[in-house]
């Protein structure tokens, strides 16, 4: 069964049709170069807070229609159903609270240098409106189309799997709205299928992997033998070819199976029958989402885990919460972020506790991954002094760096992959945890720098900045 | 070429798959056969005896009063459907029913969604079915070997209720031919309540004894319900028997698949479906010419 959720609009697009048409008119070159005395009224009496020289912008995707009112429009795109829902349902909270933050202030903008006035962006309220994705590429794309032809909006956020996210990306290009990538672990997000208005703050699985690596080789042996679970597609391939690479350099591991099996399987047992019978020492599990859950669930019933080293190189939002620390304990992996690096990150503590005193519960990756997607964007936007793409894009390319949730961060130019840090971590068992959310140990966090794949090896051709 | 041991171990895996398709299959194929209805809902009535026994686990911690709740559950929810909403339907064009049952199960799994969250909620085995079997060349896990156990006595009883008893007689007779029941003289209305109550009940049970192997989510119907659809297509449509025998040839295909190449193991039963779609339309145990 397929479905479509309602559209859950959190607020309402707040430009009325005529307001749009008369400071869209305006916008128009020709008419100010004309000068007319009417028009500069007309600018005042709609009380456009734009300065004069935004103007000189031709307009591109929903620039300037979308910016032209007292208000623009961000839109979110997440799995609200289908295997990664709940990860979802964590970045539409981290999406939520992050508008919060940009148009009421907050104490993490407050330390933001560019962000810091709060009130909006530019001037202008940010309305915003989320819709599902399903876990699905095409009705990500349809939902995300929605946005930019009726609300105009000005950047779009959201995606969990790599498969929707990429599609995103590439719906962003061709209408030249800004996508900043919710969740994507592919190498392809990034590499092959990088693009000029895509950005992705989440570990590749290259970065992922070679941060792992070292620590896997140390922690469990050398000369390993692993098998793998691999979820059907570019996430899933990307995360292996790295797994294979970098544990093969680290630790001299080899391969003893790779099992692809499709997104959304719920029966793991023909996939984890072949593992066992591999003769395997390692299981890597890549699987995601509920994927993740219900394969891990079915291995510790095949006794796999206690025969074999478990690792999960990218472990999914909420895993140890369902599965519990008795299953988790001892898994070695990395995420995007985990609650505990408040101790490292002065803005993580507190984005914890405004998340938590919110929503209830410690915040996961996926909502801190589109929380800082909106900030580092917003900072752009508040440094280029206009919402024109080509200009956002420009200051998200300059390699300025933003103190965040992650510390200090930046974009790499040349493939829009996030410089940050990777935390390498392995699970508590129950009798280590000091607290009901205190599942995981971090042991390392690895320095974006250190991890990054040369741009050579990434394979992305960007496109011109006009294109 | 994989060794013997591997594939006596995927054979068995796909009867343990098989058994668990072939009752939610039966269900849903005497449904279809004896109402004409393809209950899209189907998927999502699996899914909420998942969720009655992850309520039932947590309140009582009995297996057996789980299975016993979702069964009467499921029973009683059936029940109050086809008197409420689907016996309306039964003259309606098909789409009508498609689109009435689909309805049906998006709002089942939205407010499960709803009430319990997007989140998996974790089932433990029951005590009795902990544990792993060494089979000498490969180990199972004590449960699935279980399931295949109950499945059995389940489908042995629903095998009873339809070849052994006058209602099982009518409602056999009622896929042949219902108007021509009618028309001697029997209550055909009853029949359809008895058959559409079962079948909800067949997805109840099935769905408890599923909650401890997987994730219980709101969406965890709809892989089954898919793979149904490929089920009773191979082994007939309204069939029971037909039900039975494909759900096996399903999970053994799943299962054996795997050996050669993983990645094509979903790809491999819409292949047989579609051979067996263009040798024998009918489906292994279909008869000519049923509506």
């Amino acid at each position: 069964m397929s479905k479509t959720s309602p559209d859950r609009r959190s607020d309402r697009v707040g430009k009325s049709a005529a307001s749009r048409r008369l400071s869209g008119s305006l916008s128009r070159r020709g008419l100010m170069q004309a000068g007319l005395g009417a028009a500069a009224a007309g600018l005042i009496l709609t009380k456009t807070t734009r300065p004069v020289w935004a103007q000189n912008y031709p307009a591109l995707g929903t620039y300037p229609d979308g910016v032209s009112g007292s208000s623009i429009f961000v839109g979110g795109v997440f799995p609200l159903t289908g295997p990664y829902a709940a990860s979802g349902k964590d970045e539409q909270l981290g999406f939520q609270l992050a508008i919060d933050h940009l148009n009421n202030g907050s104490r993490i903008t407050d330390q933001i240098p560019s962000l810091k006035k709060g009130g909006g962006l530019l001037g202008k309220k940010i309305q915003s409106g989320f819709a599902d994705s399903e876990t699905k590429p095409d009705t990500a794309v349809q939902a995300a189309t929605r946005f930019i032809r009726d609300n105009k909006a000005i950047m779009l956020t959201g995606g969990v799997s790599s498969a929707e996210s990429i599609a995103m990306m590439k719906l962003g290009q061709r209408e030249h709205v800004i996508f900043m990538v919710g969740n994507s672990g592919s190498n392809d997000t990034t590499g092959k299928d990088c693009q000029r208005y895509g950005f992705r703050a989440q570990p590749s699985a290259y970065m992922a992997a070679k941060a792992l690596a070292p620590v896997l080789a140390k922690e469990l042996g050398k000369n390993l033998k692993a098998a793998y679970l691999v979820p059907d597609y570019t996430y899933g391939h990307s995360v292996y070819d790295s797994m294979k690479q970098f544990t093969a350099e680290a630790g001299n591991w080899t391969m003893a199976s790779e099992q692809l099996a499709p997104i959304g399987t719920t029966d793991f047992s023909s996939y984890l029958l072949n593992i066992a019978n591999s003769g395997a020492d390692v299981f890597v599990n890549v699987a995601f989402g509920a994927d993740a859950t219900a394969s891990t669930k079915q291995a510790e019933q095949f006794g796999m885990l206690s025969k074999m080293k478990y690792v999960v190189p990218n472990i999914s939002q909420f895993q140890a919460k369902e599965l519990g620390a008795s299953i988790m304990g001892g898994a070695y992996g990395t995420q995007a972020w985990w609650w505990t690096e408040e101790d490292t990150y002065p803005l993580a503590k507190l984005f914890v506790e405004e998340f938590e005193q919110k929503n209830h519960y410690k915040p996961e990756w996926g909502a801190s991954e589109v929380y800082i997607q909106l900030m580092v964007w917003a900072d752009a936007v508040a440094r280029a002094g206009t919402f024109y793409p080509i200009e956002v894009i420009k200051a998200l390319e300059s390699g300025q760096k933003v103190p965040s949730i992650y510390g200090d961060v930046y974009y790499r130019a040349a493939d829009h992959q996030m410089v940050r840090p990777v935390p390498v971590m392995v699970g508590k068992k129950p009798n280590e945890m000091k607290g009901p959310d205190d599942f995981f140990q971090v042991l390392q966090l690895v320095p974006g720098e250190q991890v990054l794949p040369p741009i050579a090896e990434t394979g992305c051709k960007m496109p011109d900045i006009n294109a | 070429m994989p060794t013997l041991p591997q594939f006596l171990s995927q054979a068995f895996n796909g009867i343990a798959l098989g058994s668990l398709l072939a009752l939610i299959a039966s269900g849903l194929s005497i449904i279809l056969g004896a109402l004409g209805v393809l209950n899209f809902a189907h998927g999502a009535m699996f899914m909420l005896g998942a969720y009655v026994a992850f309520v039932a686990l947590g309140a009582w911690g009995s297996f057996g009063a789980a299975l016993a709740l979702g069964a009467l559950a499921l029973l009683a929810l059936g029940f109050a459907l086809e008197r409420g909403l689907i016996r309306f339907y039964y003259r309606r064009p098909p789409e009508d029913q498609i689109l009435v049952t689909f309805g049906l199960g998006i709002m089942m799994v939205e407010a499960v969604r709803y009430i319990f969250g997007p989140l998996s909620q974790r089932v433990p085995l029951p005590g009795w079915g902990q544990g792993i079997v060494n089979f000498g060349f490969f180990l199972y896990p004590l449960y699935r070997v279980q399931v295949i156990g109950m499945v059995a006595v389940l489908l042995l009883a629903f095998y009873v209720l339809l070849y052994r008893t006058r209602i099982g007689l009518v409602v056999r007779a009622g896929i042949e031919d219902a108007t021509m029941v009618q028309l001697l003289g029997t209550n055909v209305q009853r029949m359809f309540l008895v058959v559409f109550s079962l079948g909800a009940m067949a997805a109840g049970i099935a769905g408890v004894i599923y909650a401890p192997l997987s994730s219980v989510i709101p969406n965890m119907g709809e892989p089954f319900l898919v793979e149904c659809f490929v089920v009773i297509v191979i082994g007939g449509l309204g069939s029971f028997p037909g039900a039975v025998v494909g759900g096996i040839v399903v999970g053994e295909i799943l299962s054996l698949t795997t050996l050669f190449n993983p990645a094509y193991a979903q790809a491999a039963i819409y292949a047989v479906m579609t051979l067996v779609l263009i040798v024998r339309p009918r489906g292994l145990f279909g008869t000519l010419g049923r509506a």
